[in-house]
C-alpha cells in the first residue's frame, strides 16, 4: 500500500434520493441539485470546481453549457461519452488532468429522466442514431438490448457449463443489499416493482423470461436519477470535510465485434490488469465489487475479467451467497442494491463510485466491516456487441 | 403483421455495396489481397494491415451457430409482433460472424442448439433482400 500513489481521491459525493421525479425535474435540474449537495458534502463551493466531467447525455456541448448554467471558469473539460462507463473514464481522466496540475477540483455530474420519459432502456429495441455501416448492417435484426447481453449469457453456458441458477446468484445478491437501503426499497416501491423482497435463486429462475436466457429479475430497472462526484487533488484533500477515498488505479478499454472474439470475455479483461496494475493490488484483496449489473451476465463475465476467478469458473464461485456484504469468501458486491433493485436511469457509472466511496468511509446500509478496498468497474455500450469498461481502484484513507 | 423489418439503405457509403448485391442473393464480404484478413461488417480499409486492397468474394451461404437468444419481450412496432423470435450470430464457413435471425423452426426456445449447422435463406423485399439462416437440410 505504501508504494501507491495518492495524488487525487473522491471527497464528495452525492446520489440523487428519488428514482421517479414524475416528469417535474430535468437532468440538468437534477445535475445541479447533486452538484451542490457534492461540493456540501465535500465542504467546497462552486468557486472551487477548476475541471468539468460530463458525458454529454442529451446536451449538445455540454462542457461549454455547464461551465455558463453554473458560472464557472474551468481549467480542463472533459466530455467523454462512452455509455454507462463514462464516469469511470471521468475519474481516470481527472487523475492524470490533477497529477499534471491542470486542474484540482474536478466535479461529475450526471441526471436522466429515463424513467418519466419511458425510455426503454432495459427491456427495449435499440436506439436510433446516426445511421453507420455497422447500424446498417445489423438494425434489420430485431436485436433488443436484453438479447443482446442474452447472446454473452448463453455463449457462456456452452462453453463453461454455467447455469441460470448461478447466474441469479448476482440478482439476489443484490436484491439482498437493496433490501437494506431505504433509498433503494422506495425506488422499487415507486417503479411498482411487486413483491418487493429479499428473492431467491427460485423466484429469479421463475420470472418470467425476457430473452433466453434471461429472466426479468437478471434485467435492471429503469429510473429517474442523478448523482454527482467530486474529485480533489492532495492539497485539496487536507481542507475538505470528511474521510478522502484515493484514487490508485485506472484502466480504460473497448471491444467490439470481430470475426473470431470470444463473446464470454469483456472488455474489462484488459481495463482490469492496467487498473489492478498500477494499484498494486490484486482481486482477492477487494472488498467492495461495484460491478455494472445492467443484467446477471455482466457481473458474472466481469468478475471473471477482474480476476475474482478464473474465466469460465465464474458459475461456480458465485454460488452460495459469498457476494452478500456479510458473507466471507468474496467480495461485497454491488451494496447499494445495483442497478437491479436501486437505480438504473440508463448511465450507472456515477452510482459504482458513489457507493464504493461510501463503503470505504464506512457510510454504506450494507457497511463490510474495515473495507479497505474497492473496484468501481463501468461497463458502456452493449456487452454482447461494442461496448466500454472503466475500472478504478480506490483505497480508504 | 404490422409493418416491416427495418431495412438497410442501399446509400451508406460502407456497407451499400454488400446489399446492392442482395438483389441477385449474393452474400458478399471482403478479403484483404496482402494480408488475408476477412474484414466484417465491409468498410474500405483493412483493419489487419495499413495499405492492403480489399476484394469483394462471395460466400457459398453455410455456417455455424456461434450464440443465439429468443427475444419474447420487444416495443418496436414489427418486431413485437414477431415474438417469439432467434437473434444470432453465425459463424460463416468464409471467416466472418453475422448478426442475424435464424428462422424456419417451430420453438427456436428449444430447437436451437450452439454449434449446429445453419444455411442460408434470403427473405425477399422490394429493392433488396435479407439474410436469415434456417437449419442446414
Ligand atoms: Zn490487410
Amino acid at each position: 500500500m505504501s508504494s501507491q500513489k495518492r495524488d487525487a481521491a473522491i471527497v464528495g459525493i452525492y446520489e440523487y434520493p428519488d428514482r421517479d421525479v414524475d416528469g417535474e425535474l430535468s437532468p440538468l435540474q437534477i445535475k445541479t441539485v447533486c452538484a451542490r449537495n457534492a461540493l456540501a458534502d465535500a465542504g467546497l463551493s462552486w468557486s472551487d470546481v477548476d475541471g468539468i466531467y460530463d458525458a454529454s447525455e442529451g446536451l449538445a456541448m455540454s462542457g461549454l453549457f455547464l461551465a455558463e448554467y453554473w458560472g464557472l471558469a474551468p481549467t480542463v473539460i472533459d466530455t467523454t461519452g462512452v455509455g454507462g462507463s463514462s464516469y469511470e473514464f471521468h475519474v481516470a481522466h481527472a487523475l492524470s488532468a490533477i497529477r499534471e496540475g491542470r486542474c484540482k477540483v474536478a466535479l461529475l455530474t450526471y441526471g436522466s429522466t429515463a424513467h418519466s420519459n419511458r425510455m426503454a432502456i432495459g427491456v427495449g429495441g435499440r436506439g436510433m442514431g446516426g445511421i453507420n455501416a455497422a447500424d446498417n448492417m445489423e438494425s434489420f435484426v430485431g436485436q433488443t438490448l436484453v438479447s443482446n447481453y442474452a447472446m454473452v449469457a448463453h455463449r457462456h453456458m456452452h462453453q463453461y457449463g454455467t447455469t441460470s441458477e448461478q447466474l441469479a446468484e448476482i440478482s439476489t445478491a443484490t436484491r439482498y443489499h437493496a433490501m437494506r437501503n431505504p433509498d433503494a426499497v422506495r425506488a422499487m416501491e415507486d417503479l411498482e416493482f411487486i413483491d418487493i423482497r429479499e428473492t431467491t435463486i427460485d423466484d429469479v429462475v421463475n420470472s418470467r423470461m425476457i430473452a433466453d436466457p434471461l429472466h426479468l429479475l437478471e434485467c435492471c430497472m429503469i429510473s429517474d436519477g442523478g448523482g454527482a462526484v467530486v474529485i480533489a487533488s492532495s492539497d485539496v484533500v487536507r481542507n475538505t470535510k470528511k474521510s478522502p477515498v484515493w484514487v490508485i488505479g485506472a484502466g480504460e478499454a473497448t471491444k467490439y465485434p470481430t470475426n473470431t472474439g470470444d463473446l464470454t470475455v469483456s472488455a474489462g479483461a484488459q481495463s482490469g490488469p492496467v487498473a489492478f496494475g498500477e494499484a498494486g493490488v490484486t482481486a482477492a484483496e477487494i472488498d467492495v465489487a461495484m460491478i455494472y449489473d445492467s443484467f446477471s451476465i455482466t457481473v458474472l463475465t466481469i468478475l471473471e475479467d477482474l480476476g475474482f476467478c478464473a474465466k469460465g469458473e465464474g458459475g461456480v464461485w458465485v454460488t452460495g451467497g459469498k457476494l452478500r456484504f456479510d458473507q466471507a469468501g468474496g467480495p461485497a458486491l454491488n451494496t447499494d442494491g445495483g442497478g437491479l433493485s436501486s437505480n438504473h436511469p440508463g448511465m450507472r457509472g456515477i452510482f459504482l463510485l458513489i457507493e464504493a466511496a461510501r463503503q470505504l468511509r464506512g457510510e454504506s446500509m450494507a457497511q463490510v466491516v474495515n473495507a479497505q478496498l474497492a473496484v468501481a468497474h463501468g461497463n458502456g455500450g452493449m456487452l454482447g456487441s461494442r461496448h466500454t469498461a472503466g475500472t478504478i481502484i480506490l483505497g480508504a484513507d | 403483421m404490422a409493418g416491416s423489418r427495418p431495412l438497410p439503405t442501399l446509400d451508406e457509403p460502407d456497407s451499400g455495396e454488400f446489399w446492392r448485391a442482395t438483389t441477385t442473393k449474393e452474400l458478399k464480404f471482403q478479403r484483404c489481397d496482402s494480408c488475408a484478413t476477412t474484414i466484417w461488417y465491409p468498410r474500405p480499409h483493412c483493419t489487419g494491415c495499413l495499405d492492403g486492397t480489399l476484394a469483394w468474394h462471395s460466400s457459398n451461404g453455410f455456417g455455424t451457430l456461434y450464440s443465439y437468444s429468443v427475444v419474447r419481450q420487444s416495443y418496436h412496432p414489427f418486431f413485437r409482433n414477431l415474438v417469439p423470435y432467434a437473434v444470432a450470430y453465425v459463424d460463416v464457413d468464409e471467416g466472418f460472424r453475422i448478426l442475424t435471425n435464424v428462422v424456419g423452426i417451430e420453438d427456436p426456445s428449444t430447437e436451437l442448439k450452439i454449434g449446429q449447422r445453419l444455411q442460408l435463406v434470403w427473405e425477399e423485399h422490394e429493392g433488396l433482400n435479407i439474410p436469415l439462416f434456417e437449419p442446414a437440410g
